[in-house]
């Protein structure tokens, strides 16, 4: 006698979602205990925020009255604020002086040391450390590296007349040394996924390449880079991601003359948002700049996700 | 004939030397550049005060003063210690935390069929769309109602959940054959037991690519606690370091000093979990 037939209609409802046999409704249970914690954290803490940031974004918070629904006044207030404009302009930039030139000097630096070449862990290890190093310190040491006349940047310019060259006061050279920074530490990031993508090419390709007659160069063109192609799309993607947030290093290497950069020169969407936030206390408004900074995420993914299949080459086209 | 040629294919011996000897010096070089700063960082930690400001800069110290320099460090910033003891607390915590929430999430993800499964790990992947940026307002709101702030559970009960460990933990846990599994679960060992005894020891690579990232992410973030803590108990590393250069005065030694501290414990980890972590990043980042 099935012990089940007992239970009322509803329960026993309950119990056939599960699962149609006892065995797999016992399975079900455990998954959803197993997911439980992580799932029920991750909703509380990044969940929540994330409807909260729409909810927050359409009030006006300040210090004096308590906050207040005011309808879309943040993104119109946006529209006409010169300094997001710059904040903006600034965040484009440094997207165009960081992707490009992180993206190909990683996919070079990978292919160098992916041949068999003696040393060549030890060399990997040199371009990840990087990596691993906290922004704030990496921020921190290349401040005093760019230091006019003191630094090592100005000592190795003096000869061509740019030993007093201010990189971290100049408005229009400020976001250069910040670029490098970032640059630097995500170089060996963005390697160890191209390696890992070189890796994963089949020998095969290159034999009948071979076979074929192809010289060196004509391998690279026509086997590696097109099957390389979809780990390019991948570092491409995440590497604009990340030059969106960039924050630590403006913080930290503007901090010791103006803070943000002299007019704003250095001053990031993330930034701004922060500087909004926690220094004027204008969480509403703050709200709004950080769901454009989201937007504009999203917009930039879909679009590459969009063009990808122009360039990106997926041997597997079954799935 | 097919051996031969894999090998031609797949080594350099055939690379002519000049050749071989360029793609050294522009390796050498980009390394040099890639560690100028870490030896600059600790060349200067060790320079007196008058050789800060030398024209033409000087490389090495001349009179090197490192312990000096340490205790002067700590005349400055006399919680600077408690500031190392505050990060390696909230990177141990945060760290093991996901480690217990994110392998048991994952193994309930890759190896048990419940209803809903397939929507709430899209909507768990779906997080990890989201800058931290985006959220960092009502994140504070969220941590103030809570009355976390200037508590270290702020900086740790957070940042034990995580999309990203999930998500790689699950795809380590797929390529085990489910075969190895059986055979302990046949013997009558529970899931846990299977997970703690069976799936995580076969999944070492990717637990050290695990580790090195999210050990890495602890120590080094730096927004978040900016937001959430400003006292000097909680105060992790990263803030005290921004302190000091916020400190108009502080010489660029001390600042050096205290950077290098911050640095040395993940250089190490590191170094020493390279070869497991970069197997890992291979296997999670990249392979479907």
């Amino acid at each position: 006698m099935n012990p089940e037939s007992r239970l009322p209609a509803l329960a026993a409802r309950a119990l056939s979602w599960l699962g149609p046999t006892p065995l797999s409704r016992r399975k079900a249970l455990w998954g959803l205990a197993l997911i439980a914690p992580n799932t029920l954290g991750l909703f509380f803490f990044f969940g929540i925020p994330v409807l909260m940031a729409f909810s927050t974004s359409v009030q006006e918070w300040n210090a004096i009255k308590p906050p207040h629904f005011v309808g879309l006044d943040n993104f119109e207030r946006l529209i006409s604020d010169d300094k997001f404009a710059q904040a903006l302009t600034n965040t484009l930039k440094l997207i165009g002086l960081t992707v490009p030139l992180e993206v190909l000097l990683a996919l070079g630096v990978a292919v160098l040391l992916n041949l068999p070449l003696r040393g060549r862990n030890l060399l990997r290890t040199a371009y990840f450390l990087p990596v691993v190093t906290s922004t704030v310190a990496a921020s921190v040491v290349w401040t005093s590296i760019l230091q006019p006349r003191y630094g090592i940047v100005s000592r190795l310019l003096e000869p061509v007349g740019l030993g007093e060259t201010k990189w971290l006061v100049e408005p229009g050279l400020v976001l250069i040394p910040i670029a490098a920074v970032a640059i630097w530490q995500r170089l060996g990031f963005d390697m160890i996924i191209f390696l890992a993508g070189l890796q994963s090419i089949p020998g095969v390709l290159y034999e009948a390449a071979v076979i074929d007659g192809a010289g060196r160069w004509e391998r690279f063109r026509h086997v590696t880079l097109p099957m390389l192609s979809p780990t390019t799309f991948l570092v491409m993607v995440l590497a604009i991601i990340n030059a969106f947030q960039i924050f630590d290093q403006v913080y930290i290497m503007t901090l010791r003359t103006v803070p943000g950069g002299v007019g704003g020169s250095a001053t990031t969407l993330t930034y701004y948002l922060y500087r909004r936030a926690f220094t004027h206390s204008e969480f509403g408004y703050a709200s709004a700049i950080a769901l454009v900074l989201f937007a504009l995420i999203l917009a930039v993914t879909a679009f590459q996700l969009t063009v990808q299949r122009y360039w990106v080459y997926y041997e597997s086209e079954e799935g | 004939m097919r051996l031969t040629l894999r090998r031609r294919a797949a080594t350099a011996h055939d690379l002519p030397v000049p050749i071989v000897l360029l793609v050294y010096a522009i390796l050498l070089a980009g390394a040099l550049i890639m560690i100028l700063p870490f030896l600059w960082m600790a060349s200067t930690a060790c320079k007196p005060p008058v050789e800060l400001n030398k024209v033409p800069v000087t490389f090495l110290p001349e009179n090197p003063v490192c312990g000096e320099n340490l205790g002067l460090l700590y005349d400055t910033s006399p919680h600077f210690n408690r500031y190392l003891l505050n990060s390696a607390i909230v990177t141990i915590g945060r760290t093991l935390g996901q480690l217990v929430t994110c392998s048991l999430a994952a193994y309930g993800f890759a190896r048990f069929k419940f209803p809903g499964r397939g929507l709430i790990f899209a909507l768990c992947l779906a997080l990890l769309m989201v800058p931290f940026q985006a959220i960092l307002i009502p994140e504070f709101m969220l941590i103030r109602k809570l009355g976390w702030l200037n508590t270290f559970r702020a900086l740790i009960v957070p940042g034990t959940f995580s999309a990203f460990a999930l998500f790689l933990l699950r795809q380590a846990f797929l390529q085990i054959p489910v075969e190895i599994e059986e055979a302990a679960i046949i013997d009558g060992a529970n899931p846990l037991r299977v997970l703690w005894y069976v799936t995580l020891p076969l999944s070492a690579p990717a637990l050290a690519a695990f580790a090195v990232i999210t050990v890495q992410a602890a120590w080094n973030d730096f927004l978040y606690p900016l937001v959430v803590s400003n006292s000097p108990d909680t105060r992790v590393v990263t803030i005290g370091i921004a302190l000091l250069q916020g400190e108009r005065r502080t010489p660029y030694n001390l600042l050096m000093m205290g950077s290098f501290l911050a640095t040395v414990p993940m250089l190490v980890l590191f170094t020493a979990l390279q070869r497991y972590f970069i197997a890992g990043i291979a296997m999670g980042g990249v392979k479907r």
